[in-house]
């Protein structure tokens, strides 16, 4: 049996805009996908394709081996779909929405009334079941789709900037109901917030004007900084001349650079360009030259740094 | 077709979570009996009758009151983005678009329903043929499935209610005024043409209308209505298909 999720060539096109562009790619059980990208990159069309909501222009997106257009019923069963902002009906409640999506995805009787209890107390909805939807906070809806998107238990599920607008405690809680249903389920994620990727991801899609960009982890991802593995040598303004020479002679002045000066303190970043690990070569020259150090801090790559990298050029065009 | 009824279920019962439903038939009732006793004379006719008093008023009646009803149905789903989140439910196009207007159409019939008590008033001041008003009962609810399908496929080509709403009006002004006796001078005279006057007279709601509230069931006119409301569903789920992304 192939990936859970399937996606070939997939192309869409409104008139003369090619929004998404050949893209291909598989996610299995167990994955989460974040899937980046600028505004109007084509993430959420991509998504709007795979969840059956727009056909593709060309090329094929198969979720559990039933392509999504051909055999779309089947298809949209095994998934769980919270689209961009989370449009709910507002003179509803929770308790009737629920109750409505619980019947159209096939549970009768008591499975319905079970199905919404269960869903309701993982996304603690308890205390709303009964105001119309459009009195609730946004962090309430939010609750709502999300509810409504796992109520089946789906196999896939598909989240269209799940925490955008939220404050970060809501944040949070969305963030900790994903990752306890990471388990046996594909879950792919859109997000402007790169932390994100970093906290809930096991891979990372990067699309940038309809194009695929990157496909790695997100440690790879961060690999790709050039200042990943750049060690942050923090020290006495008094000793930053002679520091900051030896520094340039062990690595090539380039490769120094200075930043803030805070009070006393001068902080000196120091990469090199094959970002090989530098951490022991300069703690072995500070103890020799008897350096007077404040801090010594290996940097990680930082994601948002490469996300601009990335996605800069082709939007450029 | 379950899964059309709990869509159904679901549309049905949102009419009537919000003030619209009721606000919508107090008026529906309201204008009938003004203009059943007012305008149609009902006690000045002296006629045990519904007829000319009260289902002559119904095309025009309908004209403002079903685009109401017709105008929300996907304008408002669009609008909120609902409409996606209905799309990627395991139901087929066809599934929607009938149930909205299944739905439609009876909320419509238990307003026209509601208008019971005339028929009781008129059984109770004399001695009508009550199989003529049984019949004008299912014209009259007829003739209201062919507006909602008009007014539902219009809602589906726009987000805005007001627009779809006035579009309504005016296309079923279209599908009204052929029919209307003040314009068959007119028709006569420019068309010049007595099959060419029946043909444009045959595709307006008056024409059959007025044969079945008449008594008469011809096949012909329910054949009509039927399908003037299979086109315009078939039309509604075509651009729902090609405007559900904008």
């Amino acid at each position: 049996m192939g990936a859970m999720i399937e996606i070939q060539n997939l192309q869409k096109r409104f008139g003369d805009i090619t929004a998404v562009d050949g893209v291909s790619f598989d996610v299995d059980r167990g994955e989460v996908l974040g899937f980046l990208g600028p505004n109007g990159a084509g993430k959420s069309t991509t998504m709007k394709m795979l969840t059956g909501f727009l056909p593709p222009s060309g090329g094929t997106a198969r979720v559990g081996g039933h392509d999504i257009t051909s055999d779309a019923l089947a298809a949209k069963r095994l998934i769980g779909y919270l689209p961009e902002g989370a449009p709910l009906y507002p003179d509803m409640t929770p308790e009737g929405f629920l109750a409505f999506i619980a019947e159209i995805r096939g549970y009768r009787g008591a499975e319905v009334r079970a199905r919404v209890d269960d869903v309701v107390q993982k996304v603690q909805l308890q205390k709303v079941m009964r105001q119309p939807i459009e009195t609730l906070s946004k962090g309430f809806k939010r609750r709502v789709g999300l509810a409504q998107a796992i109520l089946h238990d789906p196999q896939v599920l598909v989240l269209d900037e799940p925490t955008d607008g939220l404050d970060p405690n809501q944040k949070h809680e969305v963030r900790g109901l994903i990752r306890s249903m990471q388990k046996d389920k594909v879950i792919i994620l859109s997000t402007h917030i790169l932390e994100e990727v970093e906290a809930l991801c096991s891979r990372v899609i990067i699309i940038a004007g309809g194009k695929l960009v990157v496909d790695c982890t997100p440690a790879q991802l961060a690999a790709k900084s050039k200042w990943h593995n750049a060690v942050r040598v923090e020290i006495p303004k008094t000793e930053s001349a002679r520091v900051g020479a030896s520094l340039a002679d062990m690595f090539g002045s380039a490769a120094v650079e200075q930043l803030a000066t805070e009070d006393d303190d001068v902080s000196l970043l120091v990469s090199t360009k094959e970002r090989r690990s530098i951490l022991s070569e300069i703690s072995q020259r500070a103890q020799s030259e008897k350096w007077k150090l404040d801090g010594l801090h290996v940097e990680h790559g930082k994601l948002d740094e490469v996300f601009r990298e990335l996605t800069r050029p082709t939007v450029a065009n | 077709m379950r899964s059309t009824l709990v869509l159904l279920k679901r549309e049905l019962t949102g009419y009537f979570a919000t003030p619209v439903a009721y606000v919508f038939i107090c008026i529906f009732l309201l204008l009938c009996g003004i203009l059943t006793f007012y305008l149609g004379s009902f006690y000045e006719n002296g006629q045990a009758t519904l007829g000319p008093a009260f289902f002559e008023f119904h095309p025009i009646l309908y004209i403002v009151l079903i685009p109401a009803i017709s105008m929300r149905l996907w304008a408002e789903e669009r609008k909120q983005g609902t409409i996606e989140l209905l799309m990627t439910l395991p139901v087929t196009l066809p599934q929607l678009v009938i149930s909205k207007f299944a739905a439609a159409w009876i909320f419509a019939g238990i307003a026209l329903a509601l208008t019971f008590p005339l028929w009781l008033t008129v059984n109770y001041l004399g001695d009508p043929d009550n199989g003529v008003i049984v019949a004008s009962y299912i014209a009259s609810w007829l003739m209201a499935g062919g507006y909602l399908a008009l007014g539902a496929c219009i809602s589906a080509i726009t987000k805005n209610q007001v627009i779809a709403f006035v579009l309504a009006v005016i296309v079923s002004l279209c599908f009204l005024i052929p029919g209307l006796p003040q314009v068959a001078g007119f028709l006569e005279s420019t068309l010049h043409s007595e099959t060419l006057v029946e043909v444009v007279r045959s595709f307006s709601f008056m024409t059959h209308f007025g044969a079945i509230s008449r008594g008469v069931i011809d096949l012909r006119d329910l054949i009509f209505f039927a399908s003037l409301i299979g086109v315009f569903l078939f039309m509604n789920a075509i651009v729902i298909e090609l405007k559900k992304a904008d």
